[in-house]
Formats: C-alpha cells, sequence, structure tokens
C-alpha cells in the first residue's frame, strides 16, 4: 500500500505528497499531460526536442543542472507517446532547490537560440545514433506507419524524419510551451521524508503564482478498426531475416488491457514463455523471438518479434507463429499458467516500487490516467483475470484482420 | 513579499554529510563460504547472489567461462531447461547468471516468502548441471547469429578492439568473441569447467532485503555441505598495443562513428586511483563535465560523450566513449584532446570544484538508497580486497582534493600521447 496525500492548487497545478521516511533522499518528479501523440504530423520529434529545450536555462535561472548538481542532485527526464516527465533526486534536506528549479522552467523558458541550435544537432545524433546507425533500427518508425493509418501514434517519439527537428523554429518552440506547459496540465509528485503541511507550502511558494494557462483538450484523430490484415516486406542490409506481427489491443483504461497484459507474458516473457520453448529451443527456427507492448494510453500495439535462423523462410516462421497463437486461441491458457503469471505481476510490482523514483513516476502517472489510488488497487486487477476472460481477450485480438506483418528480408547472406 | 526567483534556496553542501556505510552481517556456513548479508526494506523481497570464482580468467579456451555460466539454468540430471525455467517464473522469481572477468554468478530476486522453495534447486543447478549438448548446439547457433548483427553495429565494434589494445587480445580484458570459438566448445569441456569451478568451486554469498528469521539456517542447509575448494587465482600479462592510433571502416553507409579513447591505469589499491575518480568527474564523468558541456551541450557533435575509469581487479584503465557524427569524429577528438590539456595546465576553479564534490556526495548517497545498492556497494569492496575504510577513505578525498592534486593528476595521466585512440566507421 502506497500512502499518499493529494491536494490542487489554485492554478490547477495537481500535487501528489507520498512521504517515506527511511530513506534521506527525495525525488520531486513533474509530469506534463502531452507526448508525441500531440503532435502537428508536418512536426514530429517535437515533444521531444522540447524535452531538451527544458535543460537549457529557464527566464531566471541560466543554468538549469548545475544549481542541482551543486545541491547534491541528478536529474533527467524522459518523452513517450503519451506524456513528458522530468524527475530531480536529490538529498532532502535541499529540497527546496527543486522546487525552484522546476517552477521557475514551468514560469517559462529562456528561448534562446543558441539553445535550439545545439539541441537539434544533439537530438539529431540521437536520432542516428539509435535509429540510423543500427541494423534494424527503422523497425519501429515502419511498424507504426503500417499499423496505425489515422492516430498520432503512427510516428515515433523522436519523430519521423530529421527534417522535421531541423526545422524547428524558437516560434514553434514558444507556441509548444505556452500551449502544453503550465500548471493546469501538469502533475507534481514530491516523495521522501517530508510533512504534507511543508510541501504544501513550498508548492504554494514556488508554483501558486505561476498562471494557470488553458487546459488542452485533447482531439486526436480515432484510428478506425483495422478490417483486413496489411502485409509488408522490406530489404535492408543485415545479416539475418526478421520477422515482426502486430495487433492492435485495448487502451490502458479499457476493459481487457489486463487480460492482453498477461497473454503477452505467457507468449513472450522469461525463458519459459510460450513462443520461446516451441520457437526457439524445440523447433528452432528463431535464434529469439519476444512478445511485448508498450502499454500506450490510447489502442496500442502488442509486437511478437523475431530474428530468424539461417536457412528458414520467412513464411515458415510466420506460419509457426500462427499455429501458437492457433493453439491459444483453442485451447486456452491453463489455471497453472494464469497463476504463473500473477505471481509474477505481484513480484514485478513489488520489485517496482522498491524504488522511491518508481514510486513518485507511478504515482503521477495513475494520477495523469485519472486517479494516483489506481496505483494501489492495479494488482488486485490483475489478480481477477480469469481463464475465461484471458481466452476472450485473446479471440479479440488475435483476429487475422487485425494483424500486421513485416517481413525484413536482408539483402546478403554474411560468409 | 514578492519572490526572487533569481536566488536559488540556502542549501546544505552535500559535502558537509556525515556519510555512513550500513554495515552488513558476515558469517561462514559451515564449510567456509562467506556470507555478507543486508536484512532491510519495506517490501516483502529479497536477493541472493552467488559469486564464484570462475571468471574468463580461469578458461582454457574462448568462450568457455561463459558459455558454462549460461547453461547452468538449462539442465540437470532431473530437470529440463523448460522445467528449470518454469519452476523459477511460476514463483515470480529472476534467477540470472553472468559471467565477468574473476568472477561468475547466480543470481536469484524473489519475494521472501518463496525463498525456502527456491533455494533446493539453486543448489541442483551448482551441483548437479549437465550442460545438455542439444541446449549447447542451440546457444551457439544463436550466439553466432547475434555476433553477426552486432558487428554491424560500430560501437560493438570499438568497444572490443579497444580492450584489445589497452591489455592484449590474449588477456582476458582483452579478448573477444570470434563465430569460430563458438564452433568449438565441447559439453565435455564445459562439464570439466563446471565441475571444477561450480561443483567444487569456491564462492560467496551476498544476500538481501527482508531477509526471513531462519535465513542462516537455510543457507547453510542448502550450500553449507559444498566442497568450496580454494581455487589458485591465475595470472596473466598484459601485452598492449604498440600502435596508438586507428581508424577502422566496418559501415560505409553508417552515419556515426563510435570513438574510444583509452590509456592504462593502476587498480584500486594505487594511491592515485580515489583522487583521479574525482578527476575523472570533473573530465567526462558527468552530465556537467568538461567534455558533456563542450562537446554536446556546446557543439552538439553527439548525443553523449562519457569517460570512466574501468571497474576491473588486476588493472584499470581510463577510457572516454563516444558516438558522433561522421564528419565531426576527428573535431571531436580534438576537442578531448584541448579538455586534457586544459586540465593539465590551468586549475580548476573552486566554484566548479566545489560542485564536482557536492554532486560525487550527493550520488555517493543517492546510491546507498535501499538493501539491493547497499549490498551491492558492499560486493564491491569485497572483491576487490577492500572493508568500509576504503569508503570513508573516498569520502575524505572527496571532501579534500585540492585544484593542484587535479591539475598534477592531469598532467600524470591525461597526456595525449599515452592513449590509444580508434574511430571505428
Amino acid at each position: 500500500m502506497i500512502l499518499f496525500e493529494r491536494f490542487q492548487l489554485s492554478n490547477g497545478l495537481r500535487v501528489i505528497v507520498h512521504p517515506d521516511f527511511t530513506t534521506p533522499n527525495a525525488v520531486l518528479n513533474v509530469m506534463y499531460d502531452v507526448g508525441a501523440r500531440d503532435e502537428d504530423p508536418e512536426r514530429t520529434g517535437f515533444a521531444h526536442l522540447f524535452e531538451h529545450l527544458m535543460f537549457g536555462g529557464s527566464v531566471n535561472i541560466p543554468e538549469y543542472d548545475e544549481p542541482l548538481q551543486r545541491a547534491g542532485g541528478e536529474n533527467n527526464a524522459y518523452t513517450t507517446n503519451d506524456l513528458t516527465n522530468y524527475y530531480i533526486s536529490l538529498p532532502a534536506v535541499n529540497l527546496e532547490t527543486a522546487f525552484w528549479l522546476e517552477s521557475d522552467r514551468m514560469l517559462s523558458l529562456a528561448f534562446s537560440d543558441k539553445s535550439l541550435d545545439v539541441q537539434r544537432k544533439v537530438v539529431c545524433e540521437e536520432f542516428k545514433e539509435h535509429y540510423l546507425n543500427k541494423p534494424y533500427g527503422d523497425v519501429g518508425h515502419t511498424l507504426r506507419a503500417l499499423a496505425y493509418t489515422r492516430h498520432p501514434y503512427r510516428w515515433m517519439t523522436i519523430g519521423k524524419e530529421l527534417r522535421h527537428i531541423e526545422e524547428a523554429t524558437l516560434l514553434d518552440v514558444k507556441a509548444f510551451f505556452k500551449k502544453h506547459y503550465c500548471p493546469s496540465n501538469a502533475i507534481l509528485v514530491v516523495a521522501g521524508p517530508v510533512q504534507t503541511d511543508d510541501i504544501r507550502r513550498l508548492a504554494e511558494k514556488w508554483f501558486g503564482d505561476i498562471p494557470g494557462g488553458t487546459a488542452y483538450e485533447r482531439r486526436l484523430p480515432a484510428e478506425p478498426e483495422q478490417t483486413a490484415m496489411r502485409r509488408l516486406e522490406r530489404w535492408a542490409d543485415v545479416p539475418l531475416d526478421a520477422l515482426y506481427m502486430c495487433w492492435h489491443m485495448p487502451a490502458r483504461m479499457e476493459a481487457g488491457y489486463q487480460a492482453v497484459d498477461m497473454l503477452t507474458d505467457i507468449l513472450g516473457s522469461g525463458a519459459s514463455a510460450r513462443l520461446h520453448q516451441s520457437l526457439v529451443k524445440e523447433q528452432k527456427l528463431f535464434s529469439n523471438v519476444e512478445c511485448y507492448h508498450f502499454g500506450s494510453t490510447d489502442r496500442g500495439l502488442l509486437t511478437i518479434e523475431g530474428k530468424l535462423v539461417q536457412g528458414v523462410t520467412l513464411e515458415a516462421a510466420e506460419a509457426a507463429v500462427q499455429l501458437e497463437i492457433d493453439r491459444l486461441l483453442q485451447e486456452g491458457v491453463s489455471e497453472a499458467e494464469l497463476q504463473k503469471v500473477k505471481n509474477k505481476t505481484e513480484s514485478m510490482i513489488a520489485f517496482e516500487d522498491m524504488s522511491l523514483m518508481n514510486r513518485a513516476n507511478s504515482l503521477a502517472y495513475y494520477e495523469l490516467l485519472g486517479d494516483a489510488q489506481w496505483m494501489n488497487t492495479e494488482l488486485a486487477r490483475y489478480a481477477a483475470v480469469t481463464v475465461p476472460e484471458l481466452l476472450d481477450q485473446a479471440r479479440n485480438v488475435f483476429r487475422p484482420s487485425n494483424a500486421n506483418v513485416l517481413y525484413y528480408r536482408a539483402k546478403s547472406v554474411p560468409a | 513579499m514578492s519572490l526572487d526567483r533569481t536566488q536559488s534556496p540556502p542549501i546544505v553542501d552535500a559535502v558537509d554529510f556525515e556519510l555512513t556505510l550500513p554495515t552488513v552481517e558476515s558469517f561462514s556456513l559451515r564449510n567456509g563460504v562467506p556470507v555478507y548479508a543486508f536484512n532491510g526494506g519495506a517490501e516483502e523481497v529479497m536477493s541472493v547472489e552467488w559469486v564464484f570464482w570462475s571468471g574468463n580468467s580461469y578458461e582454457s579456451a574462448n568462450l568457455e567461462a561463459a558459455t558454462a555460466n549460461f547453461l547452468l539454468r538449462n539442465g540437470t540430471s532431473t530437470r529440463t531447461a523448460f522445467q528449470i525455467n518454469e519452476f523459477f517464473e511460476y514463483h515470480g522469481a529472476f534467477l540470472q547468471r553472468s559471467c565477468f572477468n574473476e568472477t561468475a554468478t547466480i543470481s536469484l530476486h524473489g519475494l521472501s516468502k518463496h525463498i525456502d522453495t527456491l533455494l533446493p534447486v539453486v543448489r541442483e543447478l551448482i551441483a548437479d548441471s549437465t550442460m545438455p549438448a542439444e541446449e549447447l548446439s542451440i546457444y551457439v547457433q544463436n550466439m553466432k547469429q547475434r555476433l553477426s548483427v552486432n558487428l554491424k553495429k560500430c560501437d560493438f565494434v570499438a568497444g572490443r578492439l579497444i580492450d584489445a589494445y589497452l591489455f592484449g587480445a590474449d588477456h582476458p580484458y582483452g579478448r573477444y568473441t570470434k563465430a569460430a570459438d563458438f564452433d568449438a566448445l565441447t559439453t565435455e569441456q564445459l562439464m570439466r569447467f563446471y565441475d571444477r569451478y561450480y561443483r567444487n568451486g569456491e564462492f560467496m554469498l551476498f544476500v538481501a532485503g527482508k531477509l526471513p528469521a531462519n535465513f542462516r539456517e537455510s543457507l547453510d542447509k542448502h550450500f553449507g555441505d559444498l566442497p568450496n575448494r580454494k581455487v589458485d587465482r591465475p595470472v596473466h600479462l598484459f601485452h598492449p598495443a604498440e600502435q596508438k592510433k586507428y581508424r577502422i571502416e566496418n559501415d560505409p553507409t553508417g552515419v556515426q562513428g563510435a570513438i574510444r579513447l583509452a590509456r592504462s591505469f593502476p587498480d584500486r589499491s594505487h594511491p592515485d586511483f580515489q583522487p583521479s575518480m574525482v578527476l575523472n568527474t570533473l573530465f567526462g564523468g558527468f552530465f556537467g563535465s568538461r567534455l558533456m558541456s563542450n562537446i554536446r551541450e556546446d557543439k552538439g557533435y553527439t548525443y553523449g560523450i562519457h569517460s570512466y575509469l574501468m571497474n576491473l581487479l588486476q588493472a584499470s584503465g581510463w577510457m572516454i566513449s563516444t558516438e558522433a557524427g561522421k564528419d565531426v569524429c576527428e573535431a571531436t577528438i580534438q576537442e578531448i584532446y584541448k579538455e586534457m590539456r586544459i586540465l593539465r595546465e590551468e586549475l580548476v576553479d573552486d566554484d566548479e570544484l566545489s560542485l564536482v564534490k557536492n554532486y560525487l556526495m550527493g550520488s555517493l548517497l543517492g546510491d546507498l538508497d535501499g538493501p539491493f545498492h547497499i549490498i551491492g556497494r558492499w560486493k564491491n569492496l569485497i572483491l576487490n580486497g577492500c572493508t568500509d575504510a576504503y569508503f570513508y577513505q573516498t569520502i575524505r578525498v572527496i571532501k579534500s582534493i585540492t585544484p593542484e592534486q587535479l591539475r598534477e593528476l592531469a598532467q600524470r595521466y591525461l597526456q595525449e600521447q599515452d592513449f590509444y585512440e580508434l574511430v571505428v566507421t
């Protein structure tokens, strides 16, 4: 049970306090309700580029990192398709420094040309390092563009292309800040050896006078129901053929999400998972096979991917995956398999909650979804899933008309 | 009164903290196996780690140690690989194994309530593994495929080569994997290695988390009768490369180069080691370092650049590592040398030094968060033959080091001509 208290400032900022007196460290976490899904299709990668600019100095503080390091703190941030999160960990005695820094960059950034110029280059190098200069690096882009036709999940957080990042202007940056970076679109979580009254006082002091801004109303184009299987082939300079298959799955707060998450686990997580056992160990068709999803807020993708053993055809590999899926659809899941995945979930949550940072982050995330209290009821939602429900969800997700298949072919065979 | 946002709130200098490393319990099993335990944490979870002297330094052929370690989970005389994995995963436990240069480990993370059920099966892996030929052949095939993918990556290739230049390609620290090494492995050879370094091997235990009341008895019951034969520490000579500068073409279509600069450095027991950790932090060891500020935050040549002292038992190396656009790789190297020169020639000002000291102390404090971090720090001390005195010595060094000492260290170690220099494009 994670204990916390909640209050809201008059400008709309939601504040959560999670006391933990066993640690000398404190965490201050600010989550903004904006991700890559909120971008203009012609300006993709912007939410993430913006995250970099948040470290380029704010209106009253020329250097973000330096005063924090001086206070013995560390920080980082990440952007997903759904949200942007900034977190600081520092000695609790210096917590106010975190309030000072985070509130000033919520108030306003420095908006310097130099910072934009440098961070455009840095993000372009990040793009190259992770998505261009790596074998199979473009798969994420390709799969999203195949599976989504309208919803903005059709691009990755890094952006569709380098050009979008290179063309970003200071005007774009300012408009984005005004639209998304205000108290009414943010959640502040403070965790550590702290009293709620003190945090209330600090929150009022540092965040209280920031204008609330206009709450962002999200109106994203819904992804139309997929009606026929989609297929794509790519040739690339990679050593091995690879197979990617993905299916649309329930949104984070939709009924069935937990069941599909558990199906993913049963099929693909751990060395005793079904796909690994059958396709890597018994049939020796794949050198590795994985099944995963990203926990997306809107309807996400359940993906199965693997690299083929040399000499195996993509057609044979796909047929073998399909056979495993058919077996699941016909025979369902055993009570023991269900119990196993419940045990794993219990253990995983306990390990995640070991870290103060994770607890702060999860509280912000559940509050963003609707209610921080769901952090404490999530395990019960998993525990309530039944064998018939798993089968129902498997039938719902693994329909052929819901499938997207990518054959990623090696141009040359290595010696 | 209106708020003056240009003024930072008062801080307590982290450098003034009195940090303490929580003590661990230590005791021995009846066969003399040392156990280090830290009891704590709010969640009902724990970890147990078995550390064997069975790393790469003990093998007679490349990959023997890593493969034997990998196959520990792949079959005993009464259980198949699938049954072993199913058993641990059913209980929500994570059983991992890792192979390093001197040591190789088995680690178990799980809910404390299941630990008594899980330990007997870990014992079975240590005392009764069979290294099945079928499992070996699947492993070899898949690892060769993975190697072929990795060899396309410039950063992977650079990481292998720089270690070989630094320590010699025949030293465990510098040896790297070729596809043919996988083909040469046999089950007989792996069983011999397993028998000597695991079944009869010398090991120690590190335990942390919410420990059940009977955990000492449990550990003694399941592991106290294993042979635990002392293993002689092998001696390998270093043969660093003569040539210092290398440019390697690996991926002509790539858009970035992988840059590695490295020099040899003495091991932890050398009096310059701890002070050099401070110099390294200033140079390239954190986000606010000289290298990051110049090469990422000013020039935008890279997504990230880092330097570090390698954490090895017999020796160390001072490494600088980054990926940069192909057209700016040479400029990046020149900037790295420029930053070395500045450190040799100019004294760091008090402001920057106090920032580095506070940062280091703050991160030491942050690293002591929770039982797994605490036991991890103890493990590193113990494997290096140190006690908590070393931890307190580190703190004294951080608190007391002067700009003059740092410049002197830079003059001693940050000399361009001592560095191997490699770009893989």
